[in-house]
């Protein structure tokens, strides 16, 4: 699966959080205030069943899940897909 | 979803019910008054494989899957709550080091776990912080190759045994998580007792004064150790009361059943009278209702689907509240016997508030919920 299409899964995840907002690859889902801990655990979960990875302590930092395209680069550096 | 257990998964919920019968229920009422379980039967649930037995083979555990490890639950809180309770302290604890723990802590600890040697226990209340719980005051310092920590925590459950705590604190205001073994100089380990249910759970106090741990005894990441460490580790926990609380209302409804048949008033069985009859039935329809959202919650888990977190939720909620109910009216049918210590009843009922009260009580839920429900529009 290419880069394109995991991130139109991730934003296809994501926008059922943040209802009539076109959320970009770039944009910043943390300052867009949306994202509390259920949210947080939730990702987590999806990311990992959606893309059959396992999210380990040491990806624990919130630039790995602040857009659409670094949850997709995280994803990448799991698979370890080229970049 | 297939909410049918398998002639597998029917095979070990006899296996449990044999054994809770044999071992824990005779003796329930006694481990009770007396505030402890003893070590003989951890040494059984040890032998049996039932401490730790969600962690992997590969780390001596069972993996049993996430259906099966409800039935246990079920199983042995229909027989004890405060032996319930050590499964779940137990899980709730290795659940987070395995989800969030490094390589080297999975190493250290995660094996003994599995065999149930080694028993953990959740630190994070505080006679401060319960429910909010990004508000604890025990604070973690890095000091070279170490954390030192400080503070003070309330209410571990099996505190009194465990020999590994989960330790929640503030690293310069940002919550973290760590492990500290029970022999560490600075932690002393207090016994907390007279509380109201669940009284066999060993609970306690624990000090830490200039408590040095290993640096690499940080699991997870500073800043993490609420939404992701706790998170993961209450989630479990929830899962596991809410079976808990099955279990406690099939109870009940065990008790009452044979009471209100034998026990006659008035020239006929209780179960004749019709109130009687009608707190029966709302007995028998909610542990129905409340076994089958465990059930749905139990399958999404073990398929790691997202939607978990809010049916694990709601099948705690539900469950709770309903083990209430039924321990309730199971009083009542029993009437003046039934807050006697001569019944289990009265016992079902002071362990069913409990289950109000842990893992996230009533009220956060209801706070909670709502959000998970509208979160997606």
């Amino acid at each position: 699966m290419d880069q394109t299409q995991n991130q139109a899964k991730i934003k296809e995840f994501l926008s059922r959080f943040f209802k009539n907002h076109d959320l970009q690859p770039e944009e910043d889902i943390f300052a867009l205030g949306f994202v509390n801990s259920l949210l947080a655990m939730q990702l987590v979960a999806f990311v990992e069943k959606e893309f059959g990875i396992q999210v380990a302590d040491e990806d624990l930092d919130l630039d790995n899940f602040r857009s659409i395209r670094a949850i997709s680069s995280l994803i990448d550096r799991k698979t370890g897909a080229p970049a | 979803m297939n909410l049918e257990l398998t002639a597998g998964q029917r095979q070990k919920r006899s296996e449990y019910r044999a054994f809770a019968a044999a071992e824990i229920a005779p003796h329930a009422g006694r481990w009770d008054r007396e505030e402890k379980i003893p070590a003989e039967l951890v040494g059984k649930l040890r032998e049996q494989g039932y401490l730790g037995s969600l962690l992997s083979r590969e780390l001596g555990g069972g993996r049993t899957d996430m259906i099966t490890y409800g039935l246990l639950t079920e199983e042995v809180a229909r027989a004890c709550s405060s032996v319930r309770s050590l499964l779940t302290v137990h899980d709730m604890v290795a659940h987070a080091i395995q989800r969030w723990g490094s390589r080297e802590l999975k190493d250290r600890y995660l094996p003994s776990m599995a065999r149930g040697e080694l028993l953990g226990a959740l630190a994070l209340s505080e006679p401060n912080a319960g429910s909010d719980a990004k508000s604890v005051e025990t604070t973690a310092t890095e000091d070279g190759d170490s954390w030192v920590i400080e503070g003070r925590k309330k209410w571990t459950t099996f505190g009194q045994i465990a020999g590994l705590f989960l330790v929640f604190a503030q690293v310069t205001d940002k919550p973290a998580a760590f492990l500290v073994e029970r022999e560490t100089p600075g932690l002393t380990v207090k016994p907390l007792r007279g509380i109201t249910g669940t009284r066999a759970s060993m609970l306690a106090e624990l000090f830490f004064e200039g408590c040095r741990i290993p640096k690499g005894h940080l699991v997870g990441r500073v800043g993490f150790g609420i939404s992701h460490v706790a998170a993961a580790a209450l989630e479990q926990g929830r899962y596991s009361v809410a079976w808990g609380s099955v279990g406690i209302a099939q109870a009940c409804l065990d008790a009452c059943r044979s009471y209100a048949a034998d026990r006659r008033q008035f020239g006929v069985p209780l179960a004749d009278h019709q109130l009687v009859r009608r707190m029966l039935t709302d007995m028998i329809v909610d542990v129905r209702a409340a076994r089958l959202l465990c059930l749905r919650a139990g399958g999404l888990r073990e398929s790691g689907d997202p939607g978990a977190f809010m049916e694990t939720m709601a099948a705690k909620y539900f469950a709770s509240r309903v083990a209430v109910r039924a321990a309730n009216d199971a009083v009542q049918i029993h009437g003046a016997n039934g807050i006697s210590e001569d019944y289990p009843v009265n016992r079902y009922l002071r362990d069913a508030k409990v289950m109000e009260i842990i893992e996230g009580s009533t009220q956060i839920q209801q706070i909670t919920i709502p959000l998970f429900e509208f979160q997606e529009f």
